[in-house]
């Protein structure tokens, strides 16, 4: 580092293997790069409304993180920098959140993050640099093709670690100057680069946790959330739990304790496994029902996304994944006016769940998504 | 390759006569300072000619100065020292006057004091940076046991009227602290001329090593220590000397007082040239707060359009280095409470940098700068958020 750093890239680096990897594979490349850490969330911010157990490790922007990320730039001898984007992490992201929980959906923070901090604040920030692209260890590949001029986002080679479900947001200019190294390349073999460059974090234990809710309790952290921001009338909890006949079983604590699917934490005993197939926020029920009920066969999307294809005329048959953990199903997904579409499953779907994303797979190409606004009965 | 530092206020380089001076003492008069044999003797002959330098940088005797592990040191030592004294003596609530504009080292000791049931009054500032003394004076209560005020602000480098809240602290009877840390050095200083019964130093803001620093301590003033230990330095400060930083210290002094009158003169030429230069080749920028009564070597200018956090990074892969208003090193949340303080909306507080000169500064320095700031500046607004976001929606 003697010369006057002209950089290529900027790398995201949240100190874990695999955007420590990812930084390693473009520096033995030769690549000019310089890494950046965003610190996105204080930890310490909502302590004392909000219990972190000992034990837990604070996920996101934790000091142990930056201080990570730190050892492997100064062990790949790169420029460093930790930048800060807390309010715009709050602002596009933490009260989107907290929101669509309050109002009885099921959210997707990473996929904020990705549309509106890592390849908007932190993109522009890698071009005001002076780098043309932004690299992050997604696990994801794009790809231009020449014949529709158009960057494709393509699944991941390691379908286990495959990240391509999140990214569904990001358009053409975004995309084209995204690189993700370790597209092609199983974890194992992330493990192995990274031991071979004797990258300090090689064996770190991975993170499987919404980074700013580290325990994993998004009801906790929605509550000390609301209630740091004096907003504590908004959770409003003694709703019914009724059933689809419109029969209550009994009380609940907070439309934002639930979730489309889940069997848990109902508080009430009946000889059938119950359900919550519904959240109505805004009449503060929760319905209840059995499993069958939780299929259904099709949704309304909003603010579709086309990433592969030009934004189509009329019907599209596709595979659609309506959770991150779903295994892709067949579908036809027909536009709809205003940036929406309607999204028909050959077989029904167990659990659409308002807030999720539905994305739209042709193979191994992500046709595009959406935020999946309401599921007709 | 040109490395250019422009970020004296937060840290110096060691000048080359300091480590000179100080070096023996790390490996050959290693002596403990208290100790009585002949290594000791030697160890405590340098602590108290560094002394005596000290006291005479700032115009005090040699007993009035102790030496601490630097200027927070200072800072806290002042005012848990006054505050812990004045609880002693007698009951009731106790009181202090500080400012908006104070370094966190003096701003967090003052909360700190005030949890424990202690008032605290942050009298404002104007948009210039500067406190009123009328202000001060407003504020005095006959329960107010310390005024602590800063003698030159280390985000804009403006100076505080000393002087007359020194007047006014005497005529009230009040203990008076000043925060020097960013004067010694750089300006002339003379305890009894300000009227001060306390003023902070910090090592290597001047030159000299970093984990030293000194307190002036006025003949009289009573003061709880903040650590328990052996007698050492009127058991006002117990812990064994770090000699070596004491020896350091010292030496930066003795230059500092030599020299300060032509290094403020050559110092401020260069700041000025480089704060001229930018406001006439980079549009939409200002200087925040006076420009005339500061530091020669300080200029704090926003540069509208622009994160101040981007344009760091970006000059600093040019290889120059200055800092955002905002000191806190893991990035900071809050715009600078200084910037605030004088009114600043927080996207010109965010948007602002300082640029501190020091010794080694030569012209090529500023030459080099002001070459790549306009460029730098261009690109960041080009591609400001301000202007323009990369649109989510489809293309």
């Amino acid at each position: 580092m003697s010369e006057v750093m002209q950089p290529e890239i900027v790398v995201a680096m949240s100190g874990g293997v695999d955007s420590s990897t990812a930084a390693a594979i473009l520096r033995a490349q030769g690549r000019r790069i310089v890494g950046l850490t965003m610190q996105l969330w204080n930890q310490r911010r909502l302590a004392g409304r909000y219990h972190v157990p000992d034990g837990v490790r604070g996920r996101c922007c934790s000091i142990d993180d930056v201080y990570d990320a730190r050892r492997v730039a100064e062990h790949l001898n790169i420029p460093y920098y930790v930048v800060n984007f807390e309010r715009q992490f709050e602002e596009k992201v933490v009260q989107p959140f907290v929101r669509d929980y309050l109002a009885g959906r099921t959210p997707i923070p990473c996929t904020l993050c990705n549309n509106w901090i890592k390849f908007d604040e932190l993109l522009v920030m890698a071009c005001q640099l002076g780098a043309e692209k932004l690299a992050t260890g997604h696990y994801a590949r794009i790809r231009y093709d020449a014949g529709t001029g158009r960057y494709q986002l393509l699944r991941a080679v390691d379908k286990s670690k495959d990240q391509s479900y999140f990214l569904f947001g990001l358009s053409q200019e975004q995309l084209g100057r995204a690189i993700f190294p370790l597209g092609e390349m199983t974890k194992e073999r992330v493990r192995e680069v990274a031991r071979d460059h004797q990258v300090p974090v090689a064996d770190k234990r991975e993170s499987q946790e919404i980074c700013f809710v580290p325990t994993g309790d998004y009801a906790q952290f929605i509550e000390a959330y609301v209630a740091e921001q004096g907003n504590g009338q908004l959770l409003r909890g003694g709703g019914a739990v009724v059933t689809k006949a419109g029969e209550v079983l009994g009380k609940h604590g907070g439309v934002h304790q639930y979730t489309v699917g889940q069997r848990k934490g109902l508080g009430i005993a009946t000889g059938q496994p119950l359900y919550v197939v519904g959240v109505d926020a805004a009449a503060g029920q929760i319905t209840v029902g059995e499993e069958t009920d939780l299929y259904q066969q099709s949704c309304i999307a909003r603010e579709v996304n086309w990433i592969s294809i030009a934004p189509p005329e009329g019907p599209v048959r596709v595979e659609a994944k309506i959770r991150h953990k779903h295994v892709p199903a067949p579908a036809k997904v027909a536009p709809l006016d205003e940036g929406r579409a309607r999204i028909v499953f050959d077989e029904p779907q167990r659990a659409i769940t308002p807030g999720q994303a539905a994305v739209f797979y042709d193979g191994e190409k992500v046709i595009g998504g959406g935020w999946v606004e309401t599921v007709p009965a | 390759m040109r490395r250019v530092y422009l970020d004296n206020n937060a840290t110096t380089a060691i000048r080359p006569e300091v480590l000179e001076a100080l070096t023996p003492y790390l490996a050959e008069e290693y002596g403990n300072a208290s100790s009585i044999h002949s290594f000791g003797q030697r160890a405590r002959a340098g602590v108290e000619r560094a002394r005596a330098e000290v006291a005479a940088l700032v115009g005090a005797q040699p007993k009035e100065i102790v030496f601490t592990s630097g200027g927070t040191e200072s800072d806290n030592l002042a005012i848990f020292g006054v505050v812990g004294a004045a609880k002693l003596d007698q009951g009731g609530t106790k009181h202090v006057i500080t400012s908006a504009i104070e370094h966190h080292a003096v701003l967090n000791a003052c909360q700190h004091v005030e949890r424990t049931g202690v008032d605290v009054t942050y009298v404002p500032v104007g948009s210039d940076g500067i406190v009123d003394p009328e202000d001060v004076r407003r504020e005095i209560r006959p329960e107010t046991v310390l005024i602590t005020v800063m003698h030159a602000n280390n985000e804009l480098g403006t100076l505080q009227p000393i002087e007359e809240i020194g007047k006014i602290a005497r005529e009230a009877d009040v203990y008076f602290h000043s925060d020097a840390v960013q004067t010694a050095g750089k300006l002339p200083l003379d305890v009894r001329k300000l009227g001060v019964d306390l003023l902070s130093i910090s090592g290597h803001k001047l030159h000299g090593p970093k984990g030293v620093g000194a307190l002036y301590v006025h003949r009289g003033v009573h003061l709880e220590p903040l650590f328990y230990g052996g007698h050492h330095q009127g058991d006002l400060r117990p812990g064994t000397e770090n000699v070596a930083g004491i020896i350091g210290l010292g030496k930066a002094a003795e230059l500092a007082r030599r020299e300060q009158a032509g290094e403020a003169v050559r110092i401020g030429g260069l700041r000025d040239r480089l704060e001229e230069e930018i406001l006439a080749t980079v549009p939409q920028t200002g200087v925040n707060g006076s420009r005339e009564r500061r530091l020669p070597n300080t200029t704090n200018i926003y540069f509208e359009f622009i994160e101040g956090e981007a344009l760091v990074i970006a000059l600093d892969l040019k290889r120059v280095a200055c800092s955002t208003g905002a000191a806190c090193s893991s990035g900071a949340i809050e715009p600078s409470h200084v910037l605030t303080a004088i009114g600043k909306p927080p996207e010109i507080a965010r948007a602002s940098l300082r640029f501190s000169l020091g010794h080694l500064n030569v012209a090529g320095d500023v030459a080099y700068a002001v070459e790549v700031l306009p460029e730098t500046v261009h690109r960041l607004r080009e591609l400001s958020p301000l202007y323009r976001k990369p649109t989510t929606a489809n293309v």
